[in-house]
Parts: C-alpha cells; structure tokens; sequence
C-alpha cells in the first residue's frame, strides 16, 4: 500500500495531496489541507456534520476516499463568504441565532446552500425535510429552520446570490 | 452586528435597560457560521503524537496479564503507558461534598475490568493509525468475574460486588412526618412504578484535546465544561497544582457529559511520560461505548390525598444505576432526592434515593441531572391522582401547587415566586383547542409542569470571581473562567458587562476558560453560569463604574447628585447635556490614579444540609415551566407524531430572548429524543449498539416547530434577576409526551423510552384490559 498525489479544488483554489487509498476525503481535508471547519461528527455518514459540496453537489465527506476526489472541486462553509463579506445565508443563521454550538453550522449551511440554490422557494416543510439528513443537538432545529426560510424569502432575485464556491481558480 | 427577536410582549421587571434583553449576536457566532472557530480538534502542534485508549472489552473481569510486546514493536509506536505508569492512579473526586462516597476510580484498570469500555492502556504514537493499530495489538489477558448489570440486583445482599465495599454507592433520605401513617390513612392513594433508560449526551463534537510541555508547565487546551480540574490531573501525575494548565475549548456541546474529565488524564499521562506534544480524538463510537451517561431510574410513587385532591403524603424511592464507579452519582441522587415530590406539596413526605454500582458504563451528570427523571413519575402521579378524583389535570395541579413561602421536603422554604400557574395556563392557552382524530390517527393533549434546580447545592458554598479592565482606548476586556458549552454562556457575560459600563458590545472582548490566565469561574454545569458568573460580572461592573464616577462627575463638571448615564461608550448627564468618551474617562483615570480595571468575586448563599436527619439547605433557587403537547398516534405502527409542542418557562429576565429561546428549543428536542427513541441499550454489560446509526436523536423531520414562550415573572437571583434556562426546558417533555400519548391511547407508558413498540403493546393493553382509564 502506498500513498498517491491527487489533485482537487477546494474553495475555488488547487490543492495537491498525497494521500493513502483508504484515507477518507475527510481526513484529508482536515489533516492534510488544515480545512479543520470540516468537522467529524461520527464516520458513518450518520450525522452528515462533514458535509461538503462536491462539484454542486453535498456529499458526506467521511464516507467518500481522497482519491475519488481528485480533479474535482469541493465546497467548504468557507467558500461561502465573499472574503470578510458573510453570504447572506450565514448573515440570516446569525439573525435568526441558528448556531448554538456551531459544530453542526457548517454542514447546515451547506445542505441548506445547496437546497435553497435548486428550491428557491421552498415551503417551511420543504425545508424541514431537506435538512432532515443533518443533525443537530442543540437547536431543535426550529431557528434553523427560520433562517433558511427567511433567507429564502427575502432573496427577491434568486440570481443576485453568489453561488458556493464561485471565487476564481 | 444586530439581530432583533420577535418574543412575546413580557412583564418588565424593571426599567428598559440598553443591552440586557435585547437579542444581539456575539463573535463567537460569527466565527461559527464562518468556520472559523477552532474546536478541540480543530488545533494541533508540530510533532505532536496521537493518543489512543485501550479499552476493555468485557464488563467484569479480572486482569491476569497485559502483553503490549508486539503493540510496541509497531514502528511509530513512541510510548505505551498501564496503570503501573500512573504516579497516582486514582481520580479521587468526593462527589457527595459530604463524605459519602469514598471509591476512587483508577485513571487506567489495574486488576479489575468492571465495564466494557473501561480504560486499560493507553497508547501514542507518530500517525492516528498507527495508534489504533497499536492499541488494537495490546493484549489484556483476563479470567471471568461475576458481574452485575442491574441496580436492583445489584442492591440485593447475594449480589456479586463491583467494588469491594458493597454496591451502594449513595443512599439520601429525605422526609418529614409520617407518611407511612398518612398514606394508611389517606382516603385516595395512587401508586406508580416508573422506569427511565440510560441516554448519551451525543453532542455532535466527541471528546477530543491536544496537550503539550510549555516550559515547566504541563498544558492541555481540551473540550471541557471544567478547566478546574486542572488541580485533579496535577494529583494524578503528582505535580504541584499549580503546574498544569487547561484550556478549554468552545464546545461543541456538552450537556454535562464534559463536565467530568474525559481524555485530560489519558493526555497529560502521554505528554508527561513523552515529552511531546500529544492530540487524542475519541471516535463517536468509542463515545457511545465509553463515555458516562444519564443514570436509569426505577421509581415507585405511592401518593396519598384527600377527595378533594389535595395531597397528604407521598412516599418515594428511587434507584439509579450509578454504573461502574461513583463520579457524580452522589450529586444526581441528591438533586433527583429534593425534587421527587415535584412543585407540589406534601405535608408528609418520605423519599429514599440510593445510586447502586453496577458492571455498566458509569452514569454521570447530563442536562436535568436526577431532577429530570422524577419529572416523569411525579407528572404521571398527579395525571393518575386528577382522574382518581375526578379532577381535572390543571385543578389538580393546582390545588397542589408550591408557593412562594411553603416548604419542600427538606424543610427549606421557597423564597422566589413560583410562577407554575402562569406557565401552565400560558402553555395550554397557547395550545388553543384540540384537535380532532384524522386519518385513523388518534391524538391526544398532555402537559407537564417542573421545577428545576439552578445553581450548585448550597453547602459546595459556589462563588465565582470576575475581571474587567477599560482598555486606554475605551473599550472593555473581559477576562473570566467559565467554559462556552454553545449556549451563549460567554456572549451574554458581554451583554451584562455592557449593560453597566455603557460600552458597546462590538468594543467588547471576552477571554475565557484558561485556568492560567482567567479568574476562576467554575464549570459550565448544574445551570449555574449565568447565576454565578452574571452576577460576577454584574457586580464587578456595579463597582468599578462606582469607582469611576467621581472622575466621570468631575470631568463632566456635575453634581454628585447628577444622575450619570453610561451608554453608547460615553457618559453623560442629562441637564445641562453632556457628554465624555469613555476614552476621555480612562485618561482621567490614569492621569489621577486611578485603577481601571478590577477583580471580584461573587459568593452563592451557602447553607447546611445535614444527610442523617435529610433537613437542611439545598439549591440556591429553582425555575419553574410546564409544556403542553398535542401528539397524533398511528394504532397500527404505534407511531408518536408530535402535532404542537408549546415549552413555557418563567426566566425571570431573559439576558437574551432569543438565545433563551433556543436553550428551551433545545432543550425540548433532546428532551423528546429520551421521551420517544434514545437509549444505550447495554445486555448483559455488553453495549450492542455503539454505532450512531442505532442511536437515534431527533431530526428535523421528528419535531414540529418548537414553540417557546419565555416569561419573566418572579425575579430570580441571577442578574437583573435572571433564573437559569439550560437543564430546566428538557426536563419535563417526557412526562409531557407520556400523557399526550396516554390520552390518546387510554393507557399511560411507565417505561422510557415510548417507542413505537411500547405504544402499541400499551395500545392492545388498553383494548383489550380496557386501559388504565387515561383516556
């Protein structure tokens, strides 16, 4: 067994890593690429607290190999602010006091990134169904829940939000 | 950066202040939802190792050999440590504060295995993997022991022992006259035997911390709820107390189950012997396995009143499976001992509350802490006493209810309001009519109302001390050692702070949790942050602002009598208008001699409790709430669907509305977590089911919203005359739900949690024994 260069996006820039076969993207991005607001949450793909998006798309990261991430490009909860400038989904998650902990935080905005970009208008029990997938221990969800509505509703022009991950290569 | 909360229109207590009871956001939130908030295991050093437990994989055993030969031979392997490498194997914590519990724990098995999860050896080594490896090749050689698996087998007298001195661990007694007698006499008794499950705290974030060597001083930046316990880990490696420093980490949850020392020993022993860096990262499974727990309870009521319904006796025992070793047993028995009786009277009362050792993960302090188990018994009683009577479950109630002034069993009286009847009918109010059946779902309406401590028992004498310091350009440094378990517990120490001094939060800064270089606070448990260290802050603020104000006076040309406002970062007199930076006031200061920055320490009402007669002082004050429930149950699965859920609590003042609400939002959904699905389910002392997938907490599809209702009645004795929220919102949702789900069904579930099984066993009980007559 021996380790393998790989190459990926991570945030909109290239990174390389050598990596082992049975390393976990996970574990790559955080102990390899420092992306430490990836969070383990339990390996299993249970909780869904390491999710990221992979080309679009929200995958668990713990559940998914390095390798199979080489020559994509993958989302972090920092690609989402515009350098110091908050998304407005992160503004409306403090608004709404939609982090307690904060652990779960990354993996919310994301899902409920990627939701709201395919759903722009999304009813309450919409939304409570595609976050269903993402624990929580602290919220009850219920504030969550209210910023991603809210957020939904006061993007009067769906394109006037920066897509995740938009910041150039 | 503002965030404005749409709460109810509440009864202010005092005159509209600046900052308290506003809803402001705080910058450990923005680093939250950036990302960029570096958790425990977020933080790691050049060289460092990584630590690994070797766990033991039976529940009762006696070790004959430990071979860690091959373990060794692993290349990357830098150390391995047994409890022979232990200076003082023995975390010696007296958690009763009275003498009561003298087992020690070891910090690593020397002999004797008495739970599957027990630590044996630990492990460090150059890459995690290897770690694991290694840990994997010790070999723990052992022969049978008999074990015990069950706290009322375990408190029989033929029972095998855990520990040599017996299988009690604790045993309160509380009472006052005659209930036996008043029972016997009583015209109506109702009796109830109820069962509560052992739960996980599973927070999202698993135990996880990097230690290192800084000079002389050993240094451990962790998840810890308790940065104190700096002096246990200094005892166990036999340092001078001084010589260990812990950091804490904002948590990623804690819920209690960082209260007590998780991988601070297994670090420090590694560091120590290694002379290296070290990062130990439990697994969530290795948590679910390892990590204490909330104690099961068997509770048997018998609740004797007149036919009016007021209640004349009770009698109450209670056992709680303490698990392997006593921890914080004491504690838990005791609190669940003072509330047994609940936020009713009884005039003679008799509660026996024992915690037994048994081969089993040991059980410890979580969110509710004993106080919340009983909840479930005692709300079960007044339902079962209300139909007994033929009253209704609020007349009952409140025929029964404490006041302000009466006594609860340890003869303590209650000198705060007690704001149950406002909670209640709020609660039920806003639950507006019930619904009708649909689709073959039956529904059903259940309510429950608690009382729960806030604040340390009063004999541990609690204080907590506080700095504050203007900085030359006006703004305000923070330094306190309390840890941030989420709930906001620093953010809202600014608000406090700001309220007083006028400083705006945005020229704020908090540093916390740093046993080196913040005053000492104490933990973020038993609900007691914003109680102790707000009204550290609050009175350090009070002072130093007095100590200010003759310069502010002078600098404004006032009157001693001028009325001088602090806001917005200035001071200021109203006529004639003006107005100094704080800025301009600290150059004063400087320029005359006077010290801008000051230390306090606030002092809890201390009191005696006295365990032979079971009188005495217990808790400084309670907070009161009921939730009200409105449940949908499929007769064919056995399904709970929750329709409304209503949380009504009396705060007092709310520092914050909108983190209040969240606390109690929470705090609900953990709460129908143990209601409905949670439980370690152990057999035997083997855990069979240590994957996250088989421990099931709630998901956003479980719950409804969430619907809080934060009143501010009765001031409390926090600041501004705030009660603890954080344990009291979860405490009373099972009993709540059990009676929704019994009016629904026609028969009352005893035993946690109600899954869909339960239910429908109870069901077909109901139809065909014709129910308990819940319905």
């Amino acid at each position: 067994m021996r380790k393998s260069p790989i190459a990926l996006t991570v945030n909109g820039r290239t990174r390389e890593a050598w990596v082992w076969p049975h390393q976990t993207l996970l574990q790559v991005l955080r102990d390899v690429l420092g992306a430490t607001e990836v969070k383990y949450g339990c390996g299993e793909g249970v909780c869904s607290t390491c999710t990221v998006l992979m080309d679009g798309e929200s995958i668990n990261s713990c559940l998914m190999f390095a390798v199979q991430a080489a020559g994509r490009s993958v989302t972090t909860v920092k690609g989402l602010a515009q350098g110091e400038e908050l998304h407005p989904l992160q503004e409306s998650f403090l608004a709404h006091d939609a982090a307690q902990c904060g652990f779960c935080t990354p993996g919310m905005l994301l899902i409920a990134h990627e939701f709201i970009g395919r759903h722009p208008q999304p009813s309450r029990e919409e939304i409570r169904e595609a976050l269903a997938g993402n624990l929580c221990r602290c919220t009850g969800y219920t504030k969550i829940i209210d910023a991603v509505e809210s957020f939904a509703m006061d993007r009067k022009d769906p394109a006037s939000t920066p897509p995740a991950g938009a910041a150039p290569r | 950066m503002t965030a404005t909360s749409d709460v109810e229109p509440r009864e202010r207590t005092e005159t509209p202040l600046h900052t308290v009871g506003t809803s402001v956001t705080h910058d450990d939130f923005v680093q939250k939802v950036r990302g960029s908030l570096a958790y425990a295991d977020d933080w790691s050093l050049p060289g460092m190792l990584f630590g690994r437990v070797v766990r033991a994989q039976v529940p009762s055993a006696r070790i004959t050999s430990i071979d860690v030969g091959e373990a060794a031979r692993l290349p990357g392997v830098v150390a391995i440590l047994t409890a022979a490498d232990v200076p003082n194997n023995a975390i010696a914590e007296e958690a009763s504060g009275l003498g009561m519990s003298p087992v020690v724990m070891p910090v690593l098995a020397e002999d004797r295995i008495r739970y599957q999860g027990e630590p044996v050896a630990l492990v460090a080594a150059e890459d995690p993997e290897v770690a694991e490896q290694a840990a994997e090749l010790v070999m723990v050689a052992t022969e049978d022991f008999p074990g015990v698996f069950s706290p009322e087998r375990a408190l029989e007298p033929d029972a095998p022992h855990v520990h040599d001195s017996g299988n009690e661990i604790v045993e309160w007694r509380i009472g006052r006259g005659d209930a036996e007698r008043a029972l016997r006499d009583a015209p109506v008794v109702v009796e109830g035997t109820y069962r509560s499950q052992r739960v996980d705290h599973a927070y999202l974030e698993p135990e996880a911390g990097v230690g290192w060597i800084d000079g002389d001083v050993l240094t451990l930046r962790v998840a810890t709820q308790v940065i104190e316990h700096a002096r246990e880990i200094a005892r166990i490696l036999g340092l001078a107390e001084s010589r260990v420093r812990v950091i804490g980490t904002y948590m990623g949850g804690g819920f209690g189950g960082k209260e007590d020392l998780t991988v601070e020993p297994h670090l420090a022993l590694l560091v120590w012997k290694t002379r290296r860096p070290v990062k130990m990262v439990w697994s969530r499974q290795e948590s679910l396995l390892a990590r204490w727990k909330r104690h099961p309870f068997v509770m048997h009521y018998s609740t004797g009143a007149d036919r009016d319904g007021r209640i004349l006796a009770q009698r109450i025992r209670i056992v709680g499976d303490g698990g392997a070793y006593p921890l914080l047993s004491p504690r838990v028995l005791f609190a669940a001992a003072v509330t047994a009786a609940g936020p009713y009277a009884a005039p003679e009362v008799q509660i026996v509350s024992t915690a037994a050792f048994t081969n089993t993960v040991p059980s410890s302090a979580m969110r509710g802490f004993g106080a919340m188990q009983v909840v479930f018994a005692y709300e079960a009683q007044m339902d079962r006493l209300a139909r007994a009577v033929g009253l209704t479950p609020t007349e009952v109630r409140e025929r029964n209810f404490l006041r302000e002034g009466d006594t609860i069993p340890t003869g303590e009286r209650l000198d705060t309001h007690v704001a149950l009847p406002e909670a209640m009918h709020t609660a039920l109010e806003r639950l507006g009519p019930r619904p009708e059946d649909a689709d073959g779902w039956r529904v059903g309406r259940g309510f429950a109302c608690n009382m729960q401590p806030y604040g340390r028992a009063r004999y541990f004498a609690d204080s907590a001390s506080c700095w504050l310091g203007l900085e030359p350009d006006g703004s305000l440094l923070i330094r306190i050692g309390i840890t941030d378990l989420g709930g906001g517990q620093a953010a809202s120490l600014c608000q406090i702070a700001c309220e007083i001094l006028g400083v705006p939060m945005e020229r704020t800064t908090i540093h916390i949790s740093d046993s080196a270089l913040t005053p000492p606070a104490g933990g973020t448990f038993a609900t007691r942050q914003l109680y102790m260290s707000g009204n550290a802050v609050l009175q350090t603020a009070r002072e130093l602002r007095e100590r200010l104000l003759p310069v502010v006076t002078d600098l404004l040309g006032a009157e001693p009598t001028d009325e001088v406002l602090f806001a917005g970062g200035q001071v200021s007199i109203r006529d004639p208008d003006r107005s100094a930076s704080l800025r301009e006031v600290v150059r004063e200061c400087e320029r005359r001699g006077v010290d801008t920055a000051h230390l306090t320490t606030f002092h809890a009402e201390a009191g005696e409790f006295d365990p032979r007669t079971g009188q005495g002082k217990t808790f400084p004050d309670y907070t009161y709430g009921t939730h009200a429930v409105d449940v949908a149950v499929d007769p064919e699965t056995g399904a709970v669907r929750i329709l409304r859920y209503v949380a009504c609590h009396d705060v007092g003042r709310a520092i914050n509305p909108q983190r209040v609400e969240g606390q109690i939002q929470g705090g609900v959904a953990q709460g129908v977590g143990y209601a409905l699905s949670e439980e370690v389910r152990i057999e035997e002392g083997v855990n069979v089911a240590a994957l996250f997938a088989d421990y099931l907490i709630p998901t956003s599809t479980d719950l409804p919203d969430i619907e809080p209702i934060v009143l501010e009645v009765g001031p409390g004795k926090g600041p501004f005359g705030a009660r603890g929220i954080g344990e009291p919102s979860i405490a009373p949702c099972a009993a709540a739900l059990a009676g929704a789900i019994a009016d629904a069904i026609g028969e009352r579930i005893t035993e946690l949690p109600m899954t869909p099984e339960r239910v429908l066993r109870a069901l077909k009980h109901a139809e065909t024994a014709g129910g308990d007559g819940s319905a």
